[in-house]
């Protein structure tokens, strides 16, 4: 049944790496458009995996044709409604607060600059000077005195990199470090 | 002729040579004046109930008097071409017009293939009927600029104006646009379509005068600026005779519910956004879009959908078994979440949809449609390399189960001759058949041959065709069917295309009703042009661009053909002596070269 394709079996999936690097659905979402969709849980995963894989594209792939004016024939006002969402998502930002514990002032990033959980941590590094630990599903961060969380869309305090990106940036409302002691009781409840 | 309308095209009622005969011959009883007024009372009562264009054209022609008449009693103008005739000739000739219709600039114009401020200005016009035509009650314009002051012209000097209708126009702003509401109080019809609406920070909705309105149709779905939603309410509350509403995209879900149950006899909706405004929070008591939708037990026409959540789809349940129209081409939609409504839509006759429906969701469309008659499918992304999501597949499938097609318009990456000439066969009603292969150039993906077979058995199995638009790899074989079995072709779109100068021999040959033909990017050269030159004058217009034309050529046709208006344009930083004609456009006309060319064009 179509309901298969929705689940996204490949997000819950045990693994080494962090959550958020597949290379395969980054290839398959490429071909997928993006659906600037609030609400359909099951296509935040395609939506943001495109969103993160355009920037990726445009680095990577080889530079596409220059485009022709007036073709393919698509009157201006079509062209820019379809473009309008796009671009209004595309310049929009995702700012969210992270603060850190101990420190004196928060600070502010943009989720939509990061394509996975990789980059996000490493930035969250390089912003606070510290060290993050290594991920995994059952322990959390391990071998770190601090834990990146987030509070999401209810209020809930949850650990960084346990739903897959594209869930992650369309329900974080904003960021904290965590001293690692105090996060010993946080783990993935799914 | 439009992308939107396919009226049969008459005889030309704007070239005055032809109906100069007329002139000369006299009418009956040439004795007294009593007969002759007789006659022409008569005349003028019979002819009143002529309303095809067609039909009036030819009348004009029978003798001088039936001229005359035909002249007193014409009420609806249609004038293809803005620049054919002037303001002044028209006033001279009709004497009791109540509806014009007036067209612009060239369709290729609507994809930036012309600079801005080209021409068509409505101005003149709006000046010349004030004058001889106080009475006037219904305007359409089609890709002409109009102003704000020809706005309030129309509001001030018509008393009983009841009707304006702008498609793909531009000019004007929502500061025009309150004025003429507010002073047409006879108002009935304001659609604004594709058209290109400055927002002059103007509550325009507002200035609709208190009381009970006229409106039948209010169409703004194209104005791109927050509308006064109250405003619109009220109003909407107080237009008892409203059938056609068609919102813009700042409407939410939410207001359109407040819009439907105050008026459930609406015929067409456009329903705007079809998502929540942001303010609502995922708590709220939501209101019953279901029920909302039942109430219109009238409504056959529906569209907008322009910033979609699909999960609000089921709302229209309702309404589907009794839509013929429906136009999703807003909706970036799968086709998961297409066929729960498009299974219900068994009288669906015209569908415009986006490619995000895949051939899956065409799939659907052609299981459940069997009353379709014109197709749409747009690209959701418009580009050349972007990844196709219909193909050759989709195609088979609706000429498969939609045998009753008589119009498509078809976007696609990749397509095979095979489909097409299935289409040709299963759909043998087809009128109007445009198929745009995006990369260019493209061949069959299958075979690697190029798409003239294809086109051809377009053009020998669908014998009502009467505009094509090709694309793909083509070869003069192509034009070379196209001349020999497209004779009653009218519109002809070509892109990319053709070897040598042959191809466009072909068509100009064969093709004796063609009207409309517009080239770009294809390698025809002067040699072509001279072999149209037994046609032109019955031809509406011509359009080249970036073909292998140069000057001279032009030149040449400008010094054989006096009524033609040969221009050339050029972009706005070409040299003035380029021995090319990048933009060659040229069409018949009675008056000779327009007085208000901006620098970038020539008239030869």
């Amino acid at each position: 049944m179509a309901f298969e394709k929705d689940f996204n079996l490949d997000a819950t999936e045990l693994r080494l790496g962090l959550p958020g690097t597949s290379e395969e659905s980054e290839k398959q979402a490429s071909t997928t458009l993006r659906i600037s969709n609030k609400r359909a849980m099951t296509d935040m995963n395609e939506d943001s995996s495109v969103a993160a894989d355009k920037k990726c594209d445009q680095e990577t792939a080889p530079p596409t044709k220059a485009q022709v004016v007036g073709w393919p024939p698509i009157r201006s006002y079509r062209k820019n409604s379809l473009q309008t969402k796009k671009t209004e998502a595309e310049t929009c930002g995702m700012y969210v607060k992270v603060s850190m514990d101990g420190a004196p002032y928060l600070r502010k990033i943009d989720l939509k600059m990061y394509k996975g959980y990789p980059e996000l941590l490493k930035a969250l590094e390089d912003m606070f000077k510290f060290k993050v630990g290594k991920y995994s599903e059952r322990e959390g961060y391990n071998g770190s005195e601090f834990v990146p969380t987030y509070e999401d869309k209810d209020g809930d305090l949850m650990l960084v990199g346990d739903v897959p990106w594209g869930m992650f940036i369309n329900s974080c409302k904003r960021l904290r470090i965590m001293k690692g002691s105090e996060a010993r009781g946080l783990r993935c409840v799914v | 002729m439009s992308e939107d309308d396919e009226r049969q095209q008459s005889p030309p009622s704007d070239l005055d040579f032809v109906s100069t005969k007329a002139r000369n011959c006299n009418a009956t009883g040439s004795g007294s004046a009593y007969p002759d007024q007789v006659l022409n009372n008569v005349l003028e009562n019979v002819l009143h109930f002529l309303t095809s264009k067609r039909d009036r054209n030819a009348a004009s022609l029978v003798c001088k008097s039936w001229y005359r008449v035909e002249a007193l009693t014409r009420s609806e103008l249609l004038i293809g071409n803005c620049y054919a005739v002037s303001p002044a000739r028209v006033t001279a000739r009709f004497a009791r017009v109540r509806a014009l219709h007036l067209k612009g600039k060239p369709r290729f114009a609507d994809f930036n293939l012309m600079p801005p401020d080209w021409g068509a200005h409505f101005n003149p016009w709006a000046l010349a009927m004030a004058k001889a035509y106080p009475w006037l009650e219904k305007v359409h314009l089609k890709r002409m600029s109009v102003t704000d002051d020809d706005l309030v012209t129309l509001a001030e000097l018509f008393l009983g104006f009841k009707e304006l209708s702008l498609v793909c126009c531009d000019g004007f702003g929502t500061g025009g646009l309150a004025i003429f509401v507010n002073k047409c109080r006879q108002l009935k019809v304001l659609d604004l379509i594709d058209s290109e609406v400055t927002d002059d920070d103007t509550d325009w909705i507002s200035c609709f005068p208190e009381g009970e309105s006229h409106l039948e149709s209010l169409i703004f779905d194209c104005v791109e600026c927050h509308v006064n939603f109250e405003a619109l309410e009220r109003l909407v509350a107080r237009s008892p005779s409203l059938k056609k509403l068609r919102l813009n995209r700042y409407v939410s879900i939410e207001q359109l519910y407040r819009l439907m149950i105050r008026a459930p006899q609406l015929t067409h909706l456009g329903t705007g956004s079809f998502s929540p405004s942001e303010i609502a929070g995922q708590g709220d008591q939501e209101p019953d879009y279901v029920n909302a939708f039942a109430a219109c037990k009238s409504l056959v026409c529906l569209s907008g959908f322009r910033e979609i959540i699909p999960d609000y789809l089921p709302a229209i349940y309702p309404v589907c078994a009794n839509l013929t129209s429906l136009n999703f081409s807003y909706a970036n939609i799968t086709a998961e979440q297409l066929k729960p409504i498009i299974s219900k839509c068994h009288k669906l006759e015209v569908f415009w949809v986006l490619d995000s429906i895949c051939d899956e969701g065409l799939q659907a469309v052609a299981v459940t449609c069997k009353e379709l008659r014109e197709l749409r499918v747009f690209p959701v992304d418009a580009r050349e390399d972007s990844d196709g999501l219909v193909s050759d597949v989709g195609l088979r499938a609706i000429s498969e189960g939609c045998r009753k097609l008589q119009s498509i318009l078809y976007f696609c990456q990749q397509m095979t001759n095979a489909a097409v000439i299935a289409m040709s066969k299963n759909c043998p009603d087809l009128v109007v058949f445009r198929l745009c292969i995006m990369g260019r150039r493209r061949a069959d993906h299958v075979t690697g041959e190029p798409m003239d077979d294809g086109f051809g058995a377009i053009v020998m199995n669908c014998k009502k065709l009467t505009r094509l638009a090709v694309s793909g790899l083509l070869t003069d074989k192509a034009f070379d069917y196209i001349g020999r079995h497209g004779k009653l072709i009218r519109t002809l779109s070509v892109a990319f295309a053709g070897d040598s100068d042959i191809g466009l021999k072909y068509v100009l040959e064969g093709c004796p009703q063609l009207q409309k033909l517009e080239i770009r990017d294809s390698p025809f050269g002067d040699a072509a042009l001279r072999s149209g030159l037994h046609h032109y004058y019955n031809m509406r217009f011509l359009w080249m661009s970036s073909c292998s034309l140069t000057r001279h050529g032009c030149q040449e046709i400008a010094h054989a053909m006096p009524h033609l208006v040969v221009e050339v344009i050029r972009s706005a930083d070409e040299e003035e002596m380029d021995t090319a004609a990048e933009i060659l456009y040229m069409y018949r006309s009675l008056e000779g070269p327009r007085t208000d060319v901006p620098k970038f064009v020539t008239i030869l």
